[in-house]
C-alpha cells in the first residue's frame, strides 16, 4: 500500500462527477489512489489459495488419526482433543468430540458425518478436507505440495517488504499510530472505518494484525510443521523440547491453523462492511477510492 | 435489498468453497495432478538432506519416556504358514537371507544376529498418521551387516521382504510387505535390524522376530516380520515400482515428514 507520497506511482484523478453542480458547502471528492502494487496482489492470491488448501488437506491428514496430544508421545486414554463415532442401540452413528475429560455430541459435524448421503465415522466432515474422502496419502501431497509454495511466497513476501519500504512505509504502526490504539479498538468494534486521506493507509489494528499474522503465525506454523519430521527433528531437537514434544507441535500446528481462520474470517468480514467492491478491486488492479469530503470555499472556484 | 446481497454473497462464497474443494478432488482423480504435487517430495528430501545431514541423530530418550504400550499398526498377526511353524518353534529355524548385489551372499540365525555388536536406543515412532510412541530398541547396526555381505558398486537400494500379508484381495491372501530405503539411511547408525523392545523379544504385533528401525522416517518404512534383504541398483521392479507396499498406494518413498 502506497500513501500520498511523491515516490508512489499514484492517481490522484479528482472526478467532478460528470457535470452535476456540487453543493454548495461540500463537496463529495473520488480520489483513486494505487493502494497496492503487483508483486503484493499476487503474492495475496498465492497465499489464499495456500492458506485454503493447507486447511483442507490438513484436516484430511488430522482425520487419520482425529486427536491430540501434549508431549512427545501420544497419551492415548488421556487426549487433549480426540473425535470419534459410537453405534449406538438403533444402529445410527453419533459423533462425539472429546474436549479434555468432556464428551459433546457433535454428530453431523465431528466425529460421524455424511459422505454421500451415508453416515460415516471421520473427524471434520468431508466438505472441509481435500480430498473429500478419507485418502491420507492424497492429502499428504496437496499439503507438502502447497507448503512449499507458502514457504516460497513467505520467504519472498518478507523479502520484497524488508528489502523494499513495504515494511517501515506501511506495516510498522508510527508514533501517532500507537497513541490512537484506544481510539482505533473503539471505531473496529462500532464498524466506523477511517475515510479520506486516513483510509489511504493501513490503521494501526490492521498493521499489527497483518504483523501478527505474517511474521508470527506464518513462520511459526511453518516450524511446527517441520517439529513434526522425525529426520528433521535430528537438528531440530531443541525446538521440539522447547514446546513440549513432537505431540505437542503437532497440536500447536492445529491450532494455529485455526488462528489462520479466524484471521480469514475477520479479513473477510472487514472486507464486506468496509466495501466489497473497492477493496476487491484494489487487491486484483490496485487501484482504491477514496472519498473525501472536502470543504467548499467559494461557491464557484472553477474547477 | 440489503438481505438479498447478503444472501447473495453468502451463496456465492458457499459455491465459490464447494467448487474449489471439488476441482481438488477432480484434480486428486487425474493421472498429472498428483505427480505435479509430488514433486514436493524431491525437494523435501533433497532440503532435509543438506538441513539434517547423515550424521544427526534422531533423539534419544530415557526408560522414564517408554510407552507403557508401544502400539502396533498395519500386520499385527502374520498368517503366512511359513512364518506360523517357525513362531511356534521360538523362531530358532528363522534364517534372515542377505543377497542381491553383494559380494558375500549370507544368511543369519538370531543367535548369529545378537552375536554381532549391538546398538541400544530408546526412540520415538512417528506414525504417518500423526501418532509417536517411544520404545526401547535393541539389535545390530545395519551396516554391520552390509560389511560382511560386502554391496557391489551398482548397487543403491537395500530391499526389506517380509512374512505379513498386506489384504490386498489376492487369492494367495495378498502381496508380503516390501520396503527400500537408500544408502543414506541403510548405513546411518540408529538403522538397527532389532529383535528386542523395551528388553524382551520382539513381540507379535511389533514385528517378531525382525524389524528394521529408520529412526529418522515414518512408521510404514520401519519393515517388520522380515524374511530377507535383497541389494538392488533400482526399485523398478520391486512391486510396481515406488520402492514399498504403501509407496505403490501413493505414499512418499521418502518418509521423513
Amino acid at each position: 500500500m502506497q500513501p500520498a507520497d511523491d515516490t508512489a506511482p499514484m492517481q490522484d484523478s479528482a472526478e467532478s462527477e460528470g457535470g452535476i453542480r456540487p453543493p454548495p458547502r461540500i463537496r463529495d471528492r473520488v480520489r483513486v489512489i494505487y493502494r497496492h502494487r503487483l508483486p503484493v496482489r499476487v503474492m495475496h492470491w498465492i497465499n489464499a489459495i495456500c492458506l485454503l488448501v493447507l486447511l483442507g488437506s490438513g484436516l484430511q491428514i488430522f482425520n487419520a488419526h482425529p486427536a491430540l496430544y501434549w508431549g512427545q508421545k501420544s497419551t492415548f486414554d488421556k487426549p487433549l482433543l480426540a473425535m470419534g463415532a459410537q453405534r449406538m442401540p438403533d444402529g445410527a452413528l453419533r459423533g462425539v468430540t472429546q474436549i479434555g475429560s468432556h464428551d459433546f455430541t457433535t454428530t453431523g459435524v465431528f466425529g460421524a458425518s455424511s459422505m454421500n448421503g451415508h453416515p460415516v465415522a471421520r473427524g471434520f466432515p468431508a466438505w472441509l478436507t481435500i480430498p473429500g474422502p478419507q485418502w491420507l496419502s492424497m492429502g499428504r501431497r496437496w499439503h507438502f505440495f502447497f507448503a512449499w509454495l507458502f514457504v516460497i511466497n513467505g520467504i519472498c513476501f518478507a523479502a520484497y517488504t524488508l528489502i523494499g519500504r513495504h515494511f517501515r512505509r506501511d506495516l510498522l504502526p508510527t508514533r501517532t499510530d500507537w497513541r490512537g490504539i484506544g481510539r482505533s479498538i473503539i471505531d473496529h468494534a462500532l464498524l466506523r472505518h477511517p475515510q479520506g486521506e486516513a483510509a489511504a493507509r493501513y490503521n494501526v489494528l490492521q498493521k499489527l494484525t497483518y504483523l501478527i499474522v505474517i511474521f508470527g503465525f506464518g513462520p511459526l506454523i511453518v516450524l511446527m510443521g517441520l517439529a513434526m519430521s522425525p529426520r528433521m527433528d535430528s537438528v531440530l531437537g531443541w525446538l521440539v523440547t522447547l514446546v513440549g514434544g513432537r505431540q505437542s507441535a503437532r497440536t500447536i500446528h492445529f491450532i494455529l491453523a485455526w488462528g489462520f481462520v479466524a484471521f480469514f474470517l475477520i479479513h473477510i468480514f472487514e472486507v464486506l462492511v468496509s466495501g466489497l467492491g473497492n477493496e476487491l478491486r484494489s487487491i486484483i488492479t490496485g487501484r482504491y477510492a477514496i472519498h473525501e469530503n472536502i470543504p467548499d470555499r467559494s461557491s464557484d472556484d472553477g474547477h | 435489498m440489503a438481505t438479498d446481497r447478503r444472501r447473495f454473497l453468502r451463496n456465492a462464497l458457499t459455491a465459490m468453497g464447494a467448487g474449489f474443494l471439488a476441482g481438488c478432488d477432480q484434480l486428486s482423480q487425474t493421472q498429472w495432478a498428483p505427480q505435479v504435487l509430488a514433486s514436493a517430495e524431491t525437494l523435501s528430501h533433497a532440503v532435509q538432506r543438506v538441513l539434517a545431514p547423515h550424521a544427526a541423530l534422531a533423539r534419544e530418550f530415557t526408560q522414564a519416556d517408554i510407552s507403557p504400550v508401544f502400539r502396533a499398526n498395519g500386520s499385527t498377526d502374520p498368517q503366512d504358514p511359513a512364518y506360523r511353524a517357525m513362531a511356534a518353534n521360538g523362531f530358532r529355524d528363522y534364517r534372515l537371507s542377505v543377497g542381491g548385489l553383494v559380494a558375500h551372499p549370507l544368511s543369519f540365525s538370531l543367535a548369529q544376529l545378537r552375536a554381532l555388536p549391538q546398538r541400544t536406543q530408546i526412540t520415538r515412532h512417528d506414525c504417518v498418521e500423526g501418532w509417536s510412541v517411544i520404545g526401547k530398541w535393541q539389535g545390530v547396526q545395519l551396516s554391520r551387516v552390509l560389511e560382511l555381505v560386502q554391496p557391489t558398486d551398482d548397487a543403491r537400494y537395500v530391499v526389506f521382504r517380509c512374512y505379513d500379508r498386506m489384504q490386498d484381495g489376492g487369492l494367495d491372501g495378498g502381496t508380503p510387505y516390501y520396503e527400500s530405503i537408500g544408502f543414506d539411511d541403510a548405513y546411518h547408525p540408529q538403522t538397527i535390524l532389532a529383535h528386542t523392545l523395551n528388553d524382551r523379544p520382539l513381540p507379535t504385533p511389533n514385528g517378531a522376530p525382525l524389524r528394521v528401525r529408520i529412526e529418522r522416517q515414518l512408521g510404514y518404512k520401519q519393515a517388520k516380520y522380515i524374511s530377507g534383504i535383497e541389494l538392488v541398483d533400482s526399485l523398478d521392479d520391486i512391486g510396481d515400482g515406488n520402492g514399498g507396499y504403501w509407496e505403490d498406494q501413493g505414499y512418499e518413498w521418502y518418509a521423513g515428514i
